[in-house]
């Protein structure tokens, strides 16, 4: 595993080189090398099936970091690509040509966090929330609390109490 | 060629012609599993154009993960697979010990093997009788249902719960086996093998089933990779995939079993593979409880778990279903709560681009056998 690390680092720009269990690296990439990246992975080291493809909102930072773990299934090794990009202008290049149900992954995250791969096939399409027209779900800045208090109204008559206040006076009532 | 294709290649299909019908299988049909459904455009009874449309049960798991503690996500996780909620248990728990840095005690992962292949006995005794059902053989399906509630009372047991147990936790499981556990597991387990041979008589032996299920909904070799087609339909088709024998995880490597393997890659094939995994889940549970101490520690020192805030880092974790693989990606802040757990499960390719391609050119009546063989569950695609 160290000697493809450092194949790779002789010809991309790599960094951040962790590996979290044997046999199982992350690596942090620059995003416009990705698909030169993983295309030589694939084609060339047997990083042939696509484990996870998903996307993580470091909202402090105002980024989005996108994970990509390749799997060569002959030497039983894991590598896990971030690739980092902006919130605002979240978009990223589609690898639906390397891996049939990229697609699928792709219109998920466009759907769940709002990130667009141009060129992905049906990525417009609504995969799982059909009219939906609020912020992105996943996105860490979409309150769940305040969209289910303004989307759906309690039943009138319907006391609501704070838990922790509730079960002191339960419980301690003298206090 | 019919359908006629326009200048980029896709097929034309104009319903005004009255050559094609839409219509919509599910989401609530006996041929489906679980809630999802799907859009068909037919020409006689051929498939022309399949559609899954999922969202009929999406309740925001893994956006309730960043909200929650780390012990607090195991209520919701198990939810996440209803017939088989202990590998989101073990995956969770194994996560966060990784991410932790926590050495589980031996006894607890002996015990943690045993419940893993107690679940994917009780998912099996549900889905191979019950496989015929989607051709109308509906009775092994209801013999499956007491022989699965065998296992169940062992969860019972255990556990405390039948369905959802909450026994895997950071650090090891929540007690020892309870006095006489082994014997009364392995009575049930020769009551299941003598049901096997029921089985295999009411339906493996069956010509009406046979000429349902041989040579339709066949998986080419070239589309394991491309597609991320794993487990039991990875293995019908001769390709060799086991988690527990690819990346041996708990005490795998220390059991003797093989890969149960397939050559045709239609229906009847992966119906065959999960039939002979039956045979290994009974083989490796009594592998189990000869090979597992009698006694030992089985849970080790945690933080308190209301205020344990896990080191920074990234891991994943993979175990094998009884469907295939199924892993957790787990990314922790530094701070109580995790910063993103993702899942995915074989269903989140088998149920969406294999299942769409697959019934292209299929008859209608085989939709559902061919829906089944790929052991699609809605919730791993809406997490």
């Amino acid at each position: 595993m160290n000697e493809l690390i450092d194949h790779i680092k002789a010809r991309f720009p790599i960094y951040d080189v962790i590996e979290s269990q044997p046999g199982q690296i992350f690596v942090s990439l620059e995003a416009s090398k990705l698909i030169p990246m993983i295309t030589s992975l694939k084609t060339n080291h047997g990083f042939t099936v696509l484990v996870i493809f998903t996307a993580v909102d470091w909202i402090e930072d105002d980024k989005f970091q996108i994970t990509y773990v390749l799997n060569n299934p002959k030497e039983k090794q894991d590598l896990g690509i971030r690739v980092f990009i902006h919130r605002d202008d979240a978009t990223m290049e589609s690898i639906h040509h390397l891996w049939k149900h990229a697609a699928t992954f792709q219109r998920e995250l466009k759907e769940m966090f709002g990130i667009d791969f141009p060129g992905s096939p049906g990525v417009d399409d609504p995969f799982l929330l059909e009219g939906w027209d609020n912020i992105p779900p996943m996105r860490r800045d979409f309150d769940t609390k305040k969209y289910s208090e303004e989307t759906y109204f309690p039943r009138p008559g319907r006391e609501t109490n704070d838990p922790a206040t509730f079960m002191k006076q339960m419980l301690y009532p003298d206090d | 060629m019919f359908p006629e294709a326009d200048e980029q290649g896709m097929p034309v299909m104009d319903l005004d012609s009255q050559k094609y019908i839409k219509i919509w299988q599910g989401p609530n049909h006996p041929g489906v599993t679980g809630n999802m459904s799907l859009e068909l455009t037919i020409s006689g009874d051929e498939i022309m154009h399949a559609k899954t449309h999922v969202g009929y049960l999406h309740r925001g798991f893994e956006k309730l993960f960043e909200r929650r503690r780390y012990i607090q996500c195991f209520p919701t996780c198990i939810r996440m697979c209803v017939p088989e909620p202990d590998i989101n248990e073990y995956n969770l728990a194994r996560g966060t010990e990784l991410l932790a840095g926590i050495d589980v005690p031996p006894m607890a992962d002996w015990i943690r093997m045993l419940v893993l292949e107690m679940a994917r006995l009780q998912v099996l005794l549900r889905m191979v009788p019950g496989q015929a059902g989607t051709i109308g053989l509906g009775l092994g399906a209801q013999w499956g249902l007491y022989y699965r509630e065998l296992i169940l009372d062992r969860f019972e047991e255990l556990t405390g719960g039948r369905i959802y147990h909450m026994y895997i936790l950071p650090g090891g499981v929540r007690g020892l086996l309870p006095d006489g556990f082994k014997d009364r597991l392995e009575d049930n387990l020769k009551k299941v093998e003598s049901f096997m041979k029921d089985i295999d008589r009411l339906i493996y032996s069956n010509a009406v089933f046979k000429k349902r299920t041989k040579g339709i909904g066949i998986i080419p070799n070239d589309w394991i990779e491309p597609y991320g087609i794993t487990g039991p339909v990875a293995r019908a088709a001769g390709y060799q995939t086991d988690i527990r024998l690819d990346y041996p995880y708990l005490f795998y490597n220390q059991l003797e079993f093989d890969y149960n393997l397939e050559h045709e890659s239609d229906v009847f094939a992966r119906f065959r593979v999960r039939r002979k995994d039956v045979d290994t889940t009974v083989d490796l549970l009594r592998q189990i409880m000869a090979k597992m101490p009698d006694k030992g520690d089985f849970k080790a020192e945690t933080p308190n778990v209301l205020h344990w805030k896990v080191p920074k880092g990234e891991t994943i974790v993979r175990c094998e279903s009884s469907r295939g693989e199924y892993t957790f990606y787990m990314v922790a802040d530094g701070s109580m709560y995790p910063r993103r757990i993702n899942l995915r499960g074989p269903s989140y390719t088998h149920a969406v681009a294999v299942l769409e391609k697959l019934l292209i050119n299929a008859n209608i009546s085989d939709v559902s056998p061919i829906m089944v063989s790929l052991a699609t569950c809605p919730p791993e695609i809406e997490r």
